[in-house]
């Protein structure tokens, strides 16, 4: 268990060494900040509820960015040897990459803390609703890095990596909000794998459990996978 | 310390490694040779528990490779080819990070980081970033990583590779200096490094043993007899009727050169003839000016055995 935090040291370095950190950070504050303007300037309501739904398209495309290189990269540069004959566990190295990438998800989104500022200075925001967006937006974060961490784990390439991830997570947004509005026991089902409607109940300012396990358990779910896929080369 | 029972893997129809057997003895330094894809490679990652034989079992340190890999991991010290190393990181991290995977307590690390810096001879370069070294360096660095939980076994695939001829010889002087504490398997297609460095060699072609044996045994079994080359003043054909009648010479060849002649004598195997040609030439009046051993090579037994000739050349 010591080495996910050595892991995890060593990527989080990683990511503030290389300009794929800043640039990431950069473009996301550029993108989320545009919205959040416009949003503001067309609803004239205090909330961040309606620039956030927009903000997961921006999501859907940088955490894939975020996670690309952290198996893909030692895949092709052969790092993955000296990783893998080191005394750990396909599980440490896993959670120990997926923690670097999540708190580098966190970082990124840190940033927007800043618009709950201006908020309250032309108006009375819902802080309720705020705190349990973010709740939201970093319970998504975990679920959206463990899908990237997958396909990086599969691939030697980054860009396939990045790309993979990108459309899976695009998939995922548009089946929720395509069949939203409709009625039939497909339509429940694809809004249920679909990560738009969990999503939308914490901007309203709902916490719902069953929330919370869709992403949680999905996350868990996709990790399991990701530490069979590294360790499959054992018995492959 | 290592043994190979009856192991193989075998990609899709393609065995990389055939049913090889053998044995790393505490201590030793033993040298597994072959040409490129003759299955070190994938022996070494079998052993280093980075994938799993198809059949057969190998147990390192006393520990089964497949099901205690985490303390085969423990025991060993892995380079693996061409030396895969973090480009973004400095030398003295990146051996700070080796060394916590490893698993080494807080108050030994500094210490054994700074005594493998010390060893591999990096300390100009500890704060360099490991992207803008040389390759002799990184090869190092790479070394210095393998060393520094202190294993009793070290597998180096292919150390010396890719490296200029100094480097080549620092970097080998260093193996044999870490031979003298750590048993070491260590693979190359390079023969003067085997004969240099290793006390056995394990010559493997297309995935099998093809020899195994120590370094001087396996130059006597391929070589017939002795051939002794000589340069004689005098009586030539004189010279060779009494050469040819000494017991254990198999053929003389005589070239005759005027007042000098050459002659190659092949003796039988296992018979030292050179006392009895220095006494037979000095009774035919004959001045030796020169007289050698021809020995045949591990390269020549090397291109033998993997290319199926029949008999070696001297």
């Amino acid at each position: 268990m010591k080495s996910i935090g050595t892991i995890f040291q060593r990527e989080i370095n990683a990511y503030f060494l290389s300009p794929v950190a800043y640039v990431i950070i950069a473009v996301f504050t550029v993108f989320s900040g545009y919205f959040f303007s416009v949003m503001l300037g067309i609803t004239q309501e205090t909330t961040l509820r309606y620039s956030l739904a927009y903000t997961q398209f921006i999501l859907s495309i940088l955490t894939p960015v975020i996670t690309m290189r952290l198996f893909a990269e030692e895949n092709k540069t052969g790092t993955i040897e000296p990783l893998m004959t080191a005394p750990v566990t396909d599980f440490e190295v896993v959670f120990g990459k997926f923690l670097s990438a999540w708190a580098l998800y966190n970082i990124m989104i840190a940033p927007t803390a800043f618009y709950i500022i201006f908020l309250k200075w032309v108006g009375s925001p819902d802080y309720g609703a705020i705190i349990s967006s973010y709740i939201g937006l970093v319970l998504m974060g975990g679920l959206f890095i463990s899908i990237g961490l997958l396909v990086s784990a599969i691939t030697k390439n980054q860009i396939v990596a990045a790309v993979i991830g990108i459309v899976a997570l695009l998939i995922l947004l548009v089946i929720g909000l395509a069949s939203s509005g409709s009625e039939g026991a497909l339509y429940s089902c694809l809004r249920y794998i679909g990560t738009y409607d969990h999503w939308e109940t914490f901007t309203k300012g709902i916490i719902d459990s069953r929330d919370v396990v869709y992403y949680v358990s999905f996350t868990a779910l996709l990790l399991f996978v990701v530490v069979r896929i590294v360790e499959s080369r054992r018995w492959r | 310390m290592i043994k190979v029972e009856h192991l193989s893997k075998r990609y899709a129809e393609v065995y990389a490694v055939n049913d090889i057997s053998f044995e790393v003895h505490e201590g030793e330094i033993l040298g597994l040779l072959g040409p490129n894809g003759a299955g070190k490679t994938t022996t070494m990652r079998i052993l280093t528990c980075y994938m799993p034989a198809t059949s057969g079992t190998a147990t390192v340190a006393g520990y089964d490779v497949f099901r205690e890999s985490l303390k085969v991991r423990k025991e060993i010290g892995y380079l693996p080819e061409n030396v895969p190393l973090y480009p973004e990181m400095r030398v003295k991290e990146y051996l700070s990070f080796r060394a916590k995977l490893k698993k080494l307590p807080y108050r030994e690390r500094k210490m054994k980081i700074a005594e493998c810096i010390e060893k591999c001879r990096i300390a100009d370069v500890q704060n360099q970033i490991i992207g803008t070294l040389s390759k002799g360096y990184r090869q190092r660095v790479g070394l210095a990583d393998s060393l520094v939980h202190d294993p009793k076994i070290l597998i180096l695939d292919e150390p010396t590779i890719g490296l200029d001829p100094n480097q080549i010889r620092q970097v080998r002087q260093l193996i044999k200096e870490l031979g003298e504490k750590h048993t070491i398997l260590l693979s190359t297609h390079i023969l003067p490094e085997v004969e240099m460095l290793c006390g056995r060699v394990i010559i493997v072609n297309k995935g099998k043993i093809v020899a195994m044996d120590t370094t001087s045994n396996l130059g006597s079994q391929f070589r017939g007899g002795d051939n002794i080359v000589l340069e004689i003043r005098g009586n030539g054909e004189k010279i060779k009727d009494a050469l040819s009648n000494i017991k254990g010479v198999k053929k003389v060849v005589w070239q005759d050169n005027g007042p000098v002649s050459n002659f190659a004598v092949e003796a039988e195997k296992g018979v030292d003839i050179r006392d009895d040609i220095f006494s037979s030439i000095v009774k035919n009046n004959g001045i030796i000016r020169e007289m050698k051993r021809a020995s045949i090579t591990l390269e020549e037994i090397f291109h033998h055995i993997t290319t199926q000739e029949k008999e070696v050349v001297v």
